[in-house]
């Protein structure tokens, strides 16, 4: 059980921060709260991706290794000697589609408060209705 | 050159939307048009991709020539020709109807209307063309973007159901990159047809299950399945009537699609039907969706809203269709995504209109619309008739295939549940209509000429002519839905 809790602790850091997220985001009743939530919700898969391409003990870039042997062919290329590259690249995608995310949900935040003068879900459903 | 075409169709929209500010800044007007060419020549390359699929079969595009382990691929096959015609066509309808309602309610972000309308559509495009998961991601986001924009410039309210959307599709696009990075880490591949060639070894890996039901759950959080549906009636029914004209149809029956390309072009299909219960617990989930959005329909006294629940409904017949997993039922759901993308386009059209007119979208507003707008009521009466199911509409056909292969199921409570809502939407439509039979004059006027003064006041023709376009199609599809069946869905449904 400990191994299980230890050996795999980079999940469970991701499990809690989504979770501290996604509570954020339901139970909250700010809208700006419920921004923060959602971009620790994020972030959390962010750092999910990034730490399962982690190898500990010398690991390097895999392109640099090779460019000093590009007259050796058919040079196997040991996995185990690099940290795969591709989770960090996706990751650079998927900050700048939660930058806009983030953005746009500020954006909104703002007509919101330009319109009703606050941000509590609550004072804004209750105008609306008032209409 | 026409080997290019495939990749011309996410393209042409994605680099005139970054011209349009640019035309906006000169002319305001020529936005508009700027928009109806760019997917006018998009619904050309479509075409051209449906015929050569046709044709030669299964089209791969590489993205820079690099070979597809490694680079982006784009794959289309008879599903997903359909799906490029469709949206094109759709949004291309929605675009030239768009004009002078987007004028009358949007009049100083004309420009930032259409430049975000092409990105909702490249977003569509992307997604349905698209062979890589990870890109489909992209896709999703860009297309879910553009929504938000295009949402929340509606009326009052539109706001906050926009910062709902915005939570809740941000927590279904997440549970889905969340799936790709599961599937990611135990084959080391994202490409599609590479991953379905590399995952039957791992099925009884608990990192696939979790996967699976991450990449599901965030789905049905994007195409609005009923226990998660409930940012859908807000934003949609707030939304500018343009803009609901175009996401209404599209948004869901797009998530709707990625669904079926995940269980069936991902996954191997015997997983989700054989070894998971996820067919079982669709057709029940589809169950309750039908049920769920009938009646909540029924309770609606807003026309949009009521179409909202329609549209949540029939999202549950596609999700149930595609859970009886037999052949009939998923040939019935995919031709029923084709047609009940036309048909909510064309009653969010009416809606519109009558936006336009009357300035209100109650049901109470319809009186005497018969009279006022012949012609846009006639095309109202054929999207009712369609969403009923009556014989040469094209509802009734796919309805007809999601029965028939309910029967080979012999799964009776989904059937019963079809039947029910076709009862509901009956009485659904009926009241609309009924209303709009009825002329009510109004009290300070002379009552007893009232009936008469009522003068034709019909739609301007940039509005009516696409929405009869619409209507017009609902009747072809249905009675053209056996070459469609035989030509395009039935290489699109998996051996089973």
């Amino acid at each position: 059980m400990f191994e299980f809790i230890v050996g795999y602790y980079n999940y469970w850091m991701y499990v809690g921060l989504m979770m501290i997220g996604f509570y954020a985001m339901m139970a909250k009743r700010n809208l700006m709260k419920k921004i923060i939530g959602m971009n620790i919700f994020q972030s959390a898969i962010i750092l999910f991706y990034v730490s399962t391409s982690v190898k500990k003990g010398g690991v390097t870039v895999p392109i640099l290794e090779h460019a000093h042997e590009a007259h050796e062919a058919h040079h196997a290329v040991d996995i185990m000697q690099y940290a795969n590259p591709l989770p960090h690249v996706l990751m650079l995608t998927a900050i700048v589609v939660m930058v806009a995310t983030l953005g746009v949900a500020v954006a909104i935040c703002i007509m919101i408060h330009r319109r009703y003068h606050t941000l509590e879900e609550d004072e804004i459903i209750t105008s609306i209705k008032r209409g | 050159m026409t080997a290019q075409i495939p990749i011309l169709v996410v393209v042409i929209p994605l680099v005139s939307s970054f011209f349009c500010p640019l035309m906006g800044l000169w002319r305001k007007g020529l936005c508009y048009f700027w928009a109806v060419v760019a997917l006018s020549l998009c619904v050309l390359a479509s075409f051209n991709t449906l015929l050569t699929v046709v044709e030669t079969g299964t089209i791969r595009y590489r993205l820079g020539g690099w070979a597809p382990p490694f680079g982006i691929e784009y794959v289309v096959d008879h599903l997903n020709a359909m799906m490029l015609v469709l949206v094109s066509v759709i949004s291309l309808i929605v675009a030239i109807y768009s004009k002078r309602s987007v004028e009358q309610e949007l009049p100083e972000k004309i420009t930032y209307f259409y430049t975000v309308f092409l990105l909702q559509v490249t977003g569509f495009l992307g997604i349905v063309i698209t062979g890589d998961l990870f890109n489909l991601y992209v896709f999703l986001e860009i297309g879910s973007l553009a929504g938000y924009a295009l949402i929340a410039v509606g009326e009052d309210g539109a706001p906050l159901a926009t910062f709902r959307y915005i939570v809740m599709g941000t927590i279904g696009a997440c549970f889905y990159l969340l799936g790709v990075g599961y599937i990611y880490i135990s084959t080391g591949s994202l490409n599609m047809a590479d991953v379905q060639q590399l995952l039957p070894q791992l099925y009884d890996s608990k990192v696939i299950l979790t996967a699976v039901a991450f990449l599901l759950a965030g789905l049905a959080v994007k195409m609005a399945l009923f226990p998660v549906h409930v940012w859908l009636p807000d934003a949609y029914a707030k939304a500018p009537s343009a803009t609901s004209a175009l996401l209404a149809p599209l948004m869901t029956k797009i998530s709707l699609y990625v669904m079926i390309r995940v269980l069936f072009s991902v996954f191997e299909p015997h997983l989700s039907i054989e070894r998971l219960p996820i067919t079982d617990i669709m057709v029940w989930a589809g169950f309750l969706a039908i049920l769920g959005g009938a009646v909540m329909a029924l309770a609606q006294t807003d026309f949009k809203r009521m179409l909202c629940y329609v549209v949540v409904a029939e999202v549950g017949y596609i999700v149930g269709g595609v859970g009886l997993a037999n052949a009939i039922a998923i040939k019935g759901a995919i031709l029923h995504i084709l047609n009940d993308a036309v048909m909510t386009a064309g009653l969010f059209a009416v809606a519109g209109i009558v936006m336009y007119k009357t300035k209100s979208h109650n049901i109470s507003d319809f009186h005497g619309l018969f009279k006022k707008m012949p012609f846009t009521m006639a095309t109202f009466v054929v999207g009712a008739l369609s969403i009923i199911g009556v014989p040469p509409t094209c509802g009734f056909f796919s309805k007809w295939y999601l029965i028939h292969g309910a029967v080979i199921a012999k799964h009776w409570a989904f059937l019963g549940a079809l039947l029910l809502s076709s009862l509901i939407s009956v009485v659904l439509f009926f009241r609309v209509i009924e209303i709009g039979f009825v002329f009510q004059p109004s009290h300070e006027g002379d009552t007893h000429s009232g009936g008469h003064t009522v003068t034709m006041d019909e739609a301007p023709a940039s509005m009516l002519v696409p929405t009869v376009v619409i209507a017009m199609a609902i009747i072809l599809i249905g009675l053209y839905n056996q070459t469609i069946l035989s030509n395009l869905i039935t290489f699109a449904v998996p051996k089973l």
